[in-house]
């Protein structure tokens, strides 16, 4: 009997348009998801003299420079002529090859990661190419999604397929359910520490078991979004109820006979009882605690309860270098409680958190609290933002004295002009520690946005359940 | 794309595992055209101290491997953003192979497209590499992509394996569209069968301009 497959090799076999005698697939690309950066992929394009196969299978999104204040300006909005370039030229590299555009004055901008899955253009068994490295997101509604550079998006656009070799598989199972008041951003942080930042370098990694399925769809982007973060190609779950609920009545999502034909052949893409894995990895959700990272890499994160660890206790020497290196960038003495360490600022926002399951959760905790330090709120999508607004969740911000900022990656990367001076310290909800990711000199703790709410009104790295009693 | 074929040129030893794109090229300086010259922002941060002067302890600023091609790097080299800058970068510095126990997926595929070997050999034997590199008179690594060797410091040898392709594209310096346009007749074929069998995933009707 033909072993099970899992749902990559089902995703992949549908895919492959050609086999080439070393192995390697030319596999066919769905959906291609561009950003301001993808300039050089159009460059080379118009350099070579390509023409674009299919356009409507692209979408652009104005999200890494746009600015999240004064946006009733537009572009006039962008003091910086470099930034100002970027935008402008996603908007005329969309316009000009015919391709959709979420853009800047469009109530649908926002991040590529969140308006994918929002608009329906993210679909279950779909392989999705993004120029962004935070594509493996959308491997939460069970697409094969991951993020290319501008070479292979002009190779994308020019052919509609991408050479892949077959991925090796991983399944991380989530054996038990988080307890209450944990999220799905302290499950990956802790799935993070313990297979590395490379742990899954050159694997697609499936997520499984009842601590996945209990996850809400949004929860499940998060685990996803941070795949790449363990040097993972991809990230995916099997599509369930639970993703059919959220993808229908979306834009672009399947109606009327086509949605039942499209709900009939998702139901055929889980991974099948026997199908097996190159790699395996087991984690019990009920003994996690908050996260938190104390050092540059996403692996350097610990139990909110604990203290920042003590290089001389390491006794592998390369890790021993990197934790002396973090600690010295981080400014952090070993042995130091986490919970005493103070911040400067607060970011909650990023294509890990910032769609309206977060913010629910940070509001629940901003609200009858003032912040004791800046902390600045970035919606995902300026629907999420008209949601928030429609929930009176703006209005617990403001009044617990957190900005309420306009959609775009924000502080996450600090490339649209949002960052930390250097010296900072913040707590913040995305995806990358990495030395200067929110500028230079800048230091970042990852945490769940529960987390980072409660720093915000605490002023120091707090264990959220001590405010909500939860736990 | 420039071929490639050998280099024999100074090889520098990154000892840091989980080297990302931002520490290679910052994302403030992905917006700058390529034609501004991205040799400028190589390890733009990481090189230079809280000052701005460059970091005596950061090898590349060491005046022994300030001309260096090659970079011997530790684990999980090029992890984080899939920024091709982050290659340019690099090309723009002179670099045109890289050698790690594993690199980020994107970056090699970037590296790839760009005409930049990346060589993996196993974590002990980049250690050793690295360590030798550190401690030679000149510290000279000869690459040859046709026969994979690599001529160590000491002159003695060492193989290692390329993936059969990527040494086909890269001796040849072959744009890579070129070769799939080739498979215009099967991307053809494959794309009515697939909407046949998939009615619902082809954005036609429903699209919109934003």
């Amino acid at each position: 009997m033909p072993r099970g497959r899992t749902i990559i090799d089902k995703i992949w076999d549908s895919h492959v348009v050609a086999r080439r005698d070393d192995g390697e697939c030319l596999l066919y690309i769905d959906r291609l998801l561009l950003q301001e950066n993808s300039f050089h992929g159009f460059d080379k394009i118009r350099r070579e003299g390509r023409a674009i196969r299919n356009p409507g299978q692209a979408f652009a999104f104005s999200d890494h420079y746009v600015p999240t204040l004064g946006r009733e300006k537009g572009l006039d909005g962008i003091a910086d002529p470099e930034i100002r370039k970027m935008v402008e030229l996603i908007e005329s590299d969309s316009r000009d090859n015919d391709i959709t555009l979420f853009g800047l004055g469009d109530v649908r901008q926002g991040i590529l990661h969140v308006v994918g899955p929002e608009q329906g253009i993210t679909q279950p068994g779909l392989v999705i190419a993004g120029a962004d490295s935070h594509t493996s997101t959308h491997g939460a509604l069970g697409a094969y999604a991951f993020g290319v550079g501008s070479s292979e998006v002009a190779h994308v656009l020019a052919v509609q397929g991408l050479w892949r070799p077959r991925p090796k598989t991983m399944r991380v199972v989530v054996e038990t359910v988080l307890p209450d008041g944990i999220s799905s951003k302290d499950l990956i942080l802790a799935i993070i520490g313990k297979i590395g930042a490379g742990g899954a370098v050159g694997h697609v990694v499936e997520y499984a078991g009842p601590g996945i399925a209990a996850l809400s769809v949004e929860q499940r982007m998060t685990v996803c979004n941070m795949s790449i973060e363990a040097g993972a190609r991809a990230g995916l779950i099997c599509p369930d109820d639970k993703v059919y609920a959220y993808v229908r009545g979306r834009p672009y999502a399947p109606k009327d006979e086509l949605w039942d034909k499209a709900v009939a052949h998702w139901r055929t893409l889980a991974s099948d009882a026997d199908a097996r894995y190159d790699r395996e990895v087991c984690i019990a959700a009920s003994e996690i605690a908050p996260m938190v990272t104390w050092g540059t890499s996403p692996e350097q994160a610990a139990p909110v309860t604990g203290s920042v660890p003590d290089p001389a206790d390491e006794r592998d020497p390369d890790r021993r270098a990197r934790m002396e290196r973090a600690l010295s960038y981080m400014a952090l003495m070993p042995g130091t409680e986490l919970r005493k360490i103070a911040v400067d600022r607060v970011f909650i926002g990023s294509c890990t958190n910032s769609r309206i399951e977060d913010l629910r959760i940070a509001a629940a905790i901003a609200k009858g609290r003032k912040a004791r330090v800046p902390a600045m709120v970035v919606p995902g999508s300026g629907l999420v933002k008209q949601q928030a607004e429609q929930e009176g969740l703006h209005e617990i911000f403001l009044a617990a004295g957190f900005e309420w900022r306009s959609p775009g990656c924000s502080m996450c990367v600090g490339i649209n002009g949002d960052m930390l001076d250097p010296g900072e310290r913040c707590a913040s909800t995305s995806n990358r520690n990495f030395e200067g990711r929110q500028g230079p000199g800048g230091r970042t703790h990852l945490m769940s946005p529960a987390m980072a709410a409660a720093a915000a009104v605490t002023g120091h790295i707090t264990d959220v359940r001590e405010l909500t009693g939860i736990g | 794309m420039e071929p490639f074929n050998t280099i024999t040129a100074t090889a520098v030893p990154l000892d840091m595992a989980n080297v990302n794109t931002d520490q290679i090229f910052p994302a403030r300086f992905i917006r700058k055209p390529r034609a501004v010259g991205y040799a400028q922002f190589t390890f733009h941060d990481v090189r230079r101290g809280e000052d701005g002067s460059l970091r005596p302890d950061f090898p590349l600023n060491e005046d022994r491997f300030r001309d260096a091609r090659i970079i011997v790097g530790g684990t999980n080299f090029g992890c984080g953003s899939s920024r091709e800058g982050a290659v340019y970068t690099l090309i723009d510095s002179g670099f045109r192979a890289l050698i790690a126990p594993s690199f980020g997926d994107i970056f090699a595929a970037n590296c790839l497209k760009n005409g930049v070997l990346t060589i993996t050999l196993a974590g002990e034997i980049v250690a050793g590499l690295r360590e030798q590199l550190r401690g030679a008179d000149q510290p000279i690594l000869a690459i040859d992509l046709e026969t994979e060797t690599i001529v160590k410091p000491d002159g003695t040898k060492l193989g290692f394996a390329a993936d059969p392709f990527q040494k086909h594209c890269l001796l040849n310096g072959l744009n890579e569209i070129d070769l799939s346009l080739e498979f215009a007749a099967e991307m053809a074929a494959f794309e009515a069968a697939y909407r046949e069998r998939f009615p619902w995933l082809m954005p036609g009707a429903e699209r919109k301009r934003g």
